[in-house]
């Protein structure tokens, strides 16, 4: 298990738990199979990611708002591509008795290709738990991954309209250790310390 | 308002020297872990750690892993100017153990074990499952944070440069620690 602590900037508007719900409708993910996309991003179910629900309380675990981010992803590979992209100017040359097409032509046809093998490819997903405990502003959200950690700071935005601070050294110091004024000061200045002799 | 990326990477030392700092309390000061958790018995170093030396032209990384390892290398490393940059703890009360990994530029745990059941027995068993995940996994977090605010305060007093910085130089260079 890995994860990466953060601290909640602000509060919701009114109800909190009707807020999150909204919040996590609003961006629950989207199938993306038999879609010409190639990757969605969005909100799930801790229980149920591949059936995403957030009626009544089933996010609601005792104090905490427990759910999962889902990124769902194609990855067409460029010698699919390659192969597929050279049956259909094949094809096209056939139909139309050219020698050639133009550059406009085979851009338009590889962007259909594209399209087409988007949409016979099933999507791989991974899914990233979270626990919002609400009344003391945290987050652990368990992913290490800085690729989700960065999907996880904007979809948490758009959703909540809330910040997420990473918990790193700086901001440990500064928003945990309660200093003063001054001590603050002392921390901006510091500089790494010469164990060695 | 300091940019978080420039944060993160300005005062990515802090992380590392709080791991340093942490290796020479283990050592030197349990004492100190009942001030960060009343009911923590021992801290002990793990099955992992890594060094790295950034004095060096190109960044230095010594990894010294496995259950009965020799930390004499690592001991080595902090002389020639290393520090931890991510160490793997055992974290013991008297009943539960945690295990856990804590990097340095981050403070990312990773590899958590904690005690108590890895799945719900049924789904009605689900949420107080969950919930005792959360209350073990908190005790740690709030364990490292408040070892963390140990360390911030140290660092930020006078008496760094005047008694820790020595005590902890003079832990390195001892011969059998």
């Amino acid at each position: 298990m890995a994860i990466t602590r953060y601290r909640v900037e602000g509060k919701l508007a009114g109800a909190a738990t009707e807020a999150v719900r909204r919040g996590l409708q609003k961006n629950a993910i989207a199938e993306i199979d038999n879609e010409a996309e190639e990757t969605a991003t969005g909100w799930t179910s801790f229980e149920s990611p591949f059936f995403p629900s957030f009626e009544g309380s089933s996010f609601l675990f005792g104090p905490l708002y427990v759910f999962s981010m889902r990124v769902d992803r194609k990855s067409v590979s460029a010698k699919l591509i390659r192969k597929h992209l050279g049956i259909a100017v094949a094809d096209r040359l056939a139909k139309t008795k050219k020698q050639f097409l133009s550059k406009d032509e085979k851009t338009a046809l590889k962007e259909n290709v594209l399209k087409d093998l988007l949409v016979r490819m099933p999507s791989t997903p991974s899914v990233y738990d979270l626990a919002w405990d609400y009344e003391h502003a945290s987050v652990f959200f368990f992913s290490t991954l800085r690729a989700a950690n960065e999907k996880l700071e904007g979809l948490f935005k758009r959703s909540f309209n809330l910040g997420l601070i990473r918990i790193f050294p700086f901001t440990a110091a500064d928003s945990l250790a309660g200093l003063s004024d001054s001590e603050r000061d002392v921390l901006i200045g510091l500089s790494s310390t010469q164990f060695s002799s | 308002m300091l940019d978080v990326s420039t944060a993160y990477q300005r005062y990515r030392f802090l992380g590392d020297e709080f791991l340093t700092w942490l290796w020479f309390c283990i050592e030197k000061d349990q004492k100190l872990f009942t001030a960060a958790d009343a009911d923590c018995t021992a801290l002990e170093i793990g099955n992992r750690m890594v060094l790295e030396n950034r004095k060096t032209k190109s960044v230095e990384r010594i990894t010294i892993k496995g259950d009965d390892a020799g930390l004499e290398e690592g001991r080595l490393a902090l002389r020639k100017g290393a520090l931890v940059s991510e160490m793997a703890l055992v974290f013991k009360t008297g009943e539960y153990q945690w295990q856990f990994s804590v990097k340095g530029e981050s403070l990312n745990i990773s590899n958590l074990k904690t005690p108590g059941a890895t799945a719900p027995q049924g789904p009605e068993q689900l949420e107080p499952f969950l919930l005792e995940r959360f209350d073990f996994i908190n005790k740690i977090i709030f364990f490292i944070e408040n070892l963390y605010k140990l360390f911030i305060r140290a660092r930020l007093s006078s008496q760094w440069v005047s008694k820790q910085v020595p005590s902890i130089r003079k832990w390195i260079e001892a011969a059998d620690g």
